[in-house]
């Protein structure tokens, strides 16, 4: 057999190329100088073209390639977007955060990028060892992201906590593939679903599944596998820990939702009810325990436990408009999630920070744009309209009640109430209490307030216009083959 | 149990305990071996004779005077080494079966390991750059 080079759709791949090229760039040009600013433009500048290409490319069809272990799609698109925009705000974020840090800036800039594609290889994989592959770049990146500030030790704890959890979620995953394999032959998402209704092979197959539901239940966060996300969120810095809360956890809703409604959607009866639970449980359990934190922190890392939920309820109702649903809460949840973040990073102080609900008290009259931003985010994760949070529940529900799960509808509006509660706190804090009279003073930090803003305008403008965002969604779905 | 299996089909297991026939050999070999290995200890340890000394006694370090606890603490740039080892490892690994089949590969293929090259050498001058070749 004589080898030949197999054909590649280069001018499809230019997003994940484009990202990686910058990464090496940064890479090499962290040898030379230690600017954030200097570095940090220049990720910027890579990313905005990266995102404009991507924007070029949702025109254009779908396209699989690797020997249809690979397709950019809709979908792979509609994801890379969010993950570059998310990678965009967080380094317009790091570019006002890293000085104060011990940070080495070329290596984090770097590492960001080479997250990022991780997360862009898992979006468009449509095989199950690719996805693996794509989550390994991804994670081994951010792992060493999170330990990046050497000289605090509680970002080392978090940082071996990570890994070590981290790997033995991998673990599962492995196995969970492996026993996939065994009951279809295939790694290919669309051979399996072909396959899937002749293969009565029930107990290695449920045995898969439930394997991959624990790995990715790790990655997003669902309880009961959300233990390390408290420590691991708030050990972290902070802008990683936005990188964690939004693009880590929307890449593993990526590769989740596109091998279960797609891959797996034919035996749905099999295991909508394991996530029916796991989508109760994490709503309920994330924002119970929110309630009891002091930490402003610890309890935006349970709120974001709480809102893997919402999205789990989407995917549990396994139909076109769930996987729309959670595709448009991924994107509201992106924008109003690094906004509150970046609030966090804002108030923050390098070595002493001051992260404590006691430390926002006042902070509407020590700058009112940041108490009015935290404000539109803390509002907007409640799901108070017209801010887009309303919007993504309201469809994620809609469709839950549409597809008969009323009770998870329920338990979801329950849960909304009760996160108001540790919402509403924070608002009383900013704006109710009096300021402390020693309150340290906010630094200027021109770049942070940027990207606090940016992420506040997308966060009433989807709450406006939701219907352009969900038609986005919906046809990323529709797109996906 | 029989099974009728066509030559030119994916072998598609059929049931839990097909899968299991097949390793029954493997169960044998298991249950053989653990016997074999357990008379054979216990009988050596219930037939043989003990005499300790004080040279018997000591680590066995492949026949030399030992020389310190195992545990000792090492310099962490032999970590550092063992990355850049990697990197030239993986490159050879790599590298051999493209110059098998360089030419049918042609120009694709060597922009393919040009990007791939490319790649490890910015982390070897990286790892250069940082002072990782320099021993301390």
């Amino acid at each position: 057999m004589i080898p030949t080079f197999p054909a590649i759709a280069w001018p499809a791949l230019l997003p994940i190329l484009m990202v990686s090229g910058l990464g090496l760039l940064l890479l090499g040009a962290g040898l030379y100088t230690d600017d954030e600013e200097t570095l940090g433009w220049g990720a910027l500048a890579g990313l905005i073209v990266a995102g404009i290409v991507t924007l070029v490319l949702v025109g254009g069809e779908s396209v699989r390639t690797f020997n249809g272990t690979f397709a950019l799609d809709g979908y792979a698109l509609f994801f890379d977007w969010l993950f570059i925009a998310a990678g965009a705000l967080i380094v317009l974020m790091s570019m006002g955060y890293l000085g104060e840090t011990d940070i080495e800036v070329g290596e984090y800039y770097a590492l960001l990028m080479f997250a990022l594609v991780g997360m862009m290889v898992m979006a468009a994989a449509t095989d199950l060892i690719v996805i693996f592959l794509g989550l390994e770049i991804m994670s081994i990146s951010v792992y060493i992201l999170v330990g990046s500030w050497r000289t605090q030790p509680r970002a080392n704890e978090a940082a071996l906590k990570y890994f070590l959890l981290g790997a033995f979620s991998t673990g599962f995953l492995l196995y969970g593939i492996a026993l996939i394999w065994g009951a279809t032959g295939s790694f290919r998402l669309d051979e399996i679903a072909a396959r899937l209704p002749l293969a009565d092979e029930s107990t290695l197959l449920l045995a898969g599944i439930a394997m991959l539901i624990i790995a990715f239940g790790f990655k997003v966060a669902a309880v009961p596998f959300h233990m390390w996300t408290p420590d691991v969120y708030e050990g972290a810095p902070t802008t990683v820990t936005a990188l964690m809360a939004v693009a880590v956890k929307s890449a593993a809703f990526a590769a989740f939702i596109r091998i279960f409604l797609w891959g797996l959607a034919p035996v749905h009866a099999d295991w909508w009810v394991v996530l029916w639970v796991l989508a109760a449980a994490t709503m309920t359990m994330g924002n119970l325990l929110a309630l009891a934190q002091r930490s402003v922190k610890r309890m935006l890392a349970y709120s974001s436990v709480a809102h893997a939920g919402y999205v789990l309820v989407a995917v549990t109702s396994g139909s076109a408009d769930g996987g729309a649903a959670a595709l448009f809460y991924l994107l509201v949840y992106m924008f109003m999630t690094v906004g509150a973040f970046g609030v966090v990073a804002a108030i923050g102080r390098a070595g002493e920070p001051l992260e404590n609900i006691e430390d926002y008290a006042g902070l509407a009259t020590r700058s009112p744009l940041l108490g009015a931003t935290m404000a539109i985010f803390m509002l907007s994760l409640m799901g108070m309209p017209p801010l887009a949070g309303f919007a993504g529940k309201f469809y994620v529900f809609s469709v839950a009640v549409q597809q008969d799960f009323i009770v998870l509808a329920v338990v979801g509006v329950l849960n909304s109430v009760v996160s108001a509660a540790y919402y509403i706190r924070l608002l009383v804090a900013m704006y109710m209490t009096p300021e402390p009279a020693e309150a340290p003073a906010l630094g200027r930090r021109p770049y942070l307030i940027a990207s606090i803003v940016i992420a506040a305008g997308f966060t009433v403008l989807i709450g406006v216009l939701p219907a352009l965002g969900l038609q986005v969604a919906r046809l990323s779905f529709l797109s996906m083959q | 149990m029989s099974r009728e299996r066509a030559t030119n089909e994916l072998w598609v297991p059929t049931g839990v305990g097909a899968v299991l026939d097949q390793y029954i050999g493997v169960l044998f070999t298991f249950v053989i071996g653990a016997v074999v290995v357990g008379v054979m200890v216990s009988a050596s340890a219930l037939l043989g004779g003990r005499r300790r000394t004080s040279v018997k006694d000591e680590v066995f370090e492949c026949g030399n005077p030992s020389s310190g606890p195992a545990r000792g603490r090492f310099s962490v740039q032999f970590y550092l080494v063992a990355i850049l080892f990697i990197v030239f490892d993986v490159e050879v690994v790599f590298l051999y079966p493209w110059a098998i089949v360089f030419r049918e590969l042609g120009v694709p293929g060597l922009v393919a390991m040009g990007m791939f090259l490319t790649i490890l050498t910015i982390g070897l001058l990286y790892e250069w750059k940082r002072g990782t070749l320099v021993w301390e």
